[in-house]
């Protein structure tokens, strides 16, 4: 499904991120895999290399930090001219009560979650440009959607990534490069393995299709986005929660 | 042909005005055809024409023909 495309996607090491490369490598996709230890991308990469027979460039930098994504293209730029699509899966989540919430907490979610997506995106989409058509695909999270107690700085973060794609897709529309979001729920990963069986509990209750979301769910959505087959979506945010209430 | 006059065809082709108007001290926000948004033409153009990829402070900074000849010469164009 994605036979001739390339495609950059951000946090690969684990959970979705890892999936999502996983699902593109089984459609044939050239990848550029990005995460900030050049040892765990690369073992991702050969991997994928070797079970699905595509080129895989290990892309290793810190999405945080500006002048490492600039250097990052630049350097992307001498081999590879065209990108088209690009996965703004990176993020991290820490969750806090109100008046516990410190600056550091704020700054590292929202440099990770939300300022990185626009300095990856500036260059990726001149990149796009190029052929006059792109798929960018941002995650968001169903806290950015409904909020949730605790997480007001990550739901905020993850609320402007709903702003800056509905943004992006106006403003991009006229270059045939689409700009979505993916909503995800409570989805089988390393970060609800933290929870306390009692939360556990309560969050599988109120997904009203009863079972906990796979990586393979939100992956497979991500594939949707790429292709051809939502080449008239943009601006949306697609939910992947089961039905899930918070 | 030289770089300058590929300079030049560029912004003739992005702001889509006469070659007169393209002089080194023409001024982006200036004249109405070099908007914001014909100015994102302009750096695509100019990316595909000498193989580059500039930095954003660059693309913020290339306020007139002068100076994009300077911002390209740092990624090693001649002029």
């Amino acid at each position: 499904m994605l036979q001739g495309k390339t495609a950059i996607i951000t946090g690969v090491t684990r959970g979705i991120g890892k999936k999502i490369a996983e699902v593109y490598a089984k459609n044939h996709a050239t990848l550029i895999l990005n995460a900030r230890e050049h040892t765990k991308v690369e073992k991702l990469a050969q991997k994928l290399r070797d079970e699905y027979n595509v080129e895989v460039i290990a892309f290793t930098f810190d999405i945080t930090n500006s002048d490492e994504v600039k250097k990052a293209f630049q350097n992307l730029f001498k081999t590879v001219k065209k990108v088209d699509i690009l996965v703004n899966n990176a993020g991290i989540l820490e969750g806090s009560l109100l008046g516990m919430i410190g600056q550091n907490m704020i700054e590292k979610t929202y440099a990770t979650n939300v300022y990185s997506i626009y300095d990856i995106s500036q260059y990726a989409i001149r990149m796009m440009q190029r052929n006059k058509s792109g798929s960018i695909i941002n995650m968001t999270s169903i806290m950015g959607v409904m909020g949730a107690e605790g997480q007001a700085v990550y739901s905020g973060s993850k609320a402007a990534v709903i702003g800056i794609t509905k943004s992006m897709s106006k403003e991009l529309a006229s270059s045939n490069i689409r700009v979505n979001a993916i909503a995800p729920g409570f989805i089988d990963t390393d970060m609800i393995k933290e929870l306390t069986d009692v939360k556990y509990e309560e969050r599988l209750a109120s997904i009203k299709m009863g079972r906990v979301g796979k990586t393979e769910d939100v992956a497979n959505t991500a594939l949707y986005l790429a292709s051809e087959l939502s080449s008239y979506v943009t601006g949306q945010v697609i939910g992947v929660d089961g039905g899930m209430v918070i | 042909m030289t770089n300058n006059k590929k300079l030049v065809n560029v912004f003739i082709d992005a702001l889509a005005v006469e070659a007169e108007v393209v002089t080194d001290n023409l001024q982006y926000n200036s004249i109405a055809e070099w908007d914001s948004v014909a100015h994102m033409a302009l750096i695509a153009q100019l990316e595909e024409v000498f193989d580059v990829m500039l930095d954003t402070d660059d693309i913020i900074d290339m306020s007139s023909p002068l100076k994009a000849k300077t911002i390209l010469t740092k990624y090693g164009v001649s002029f």
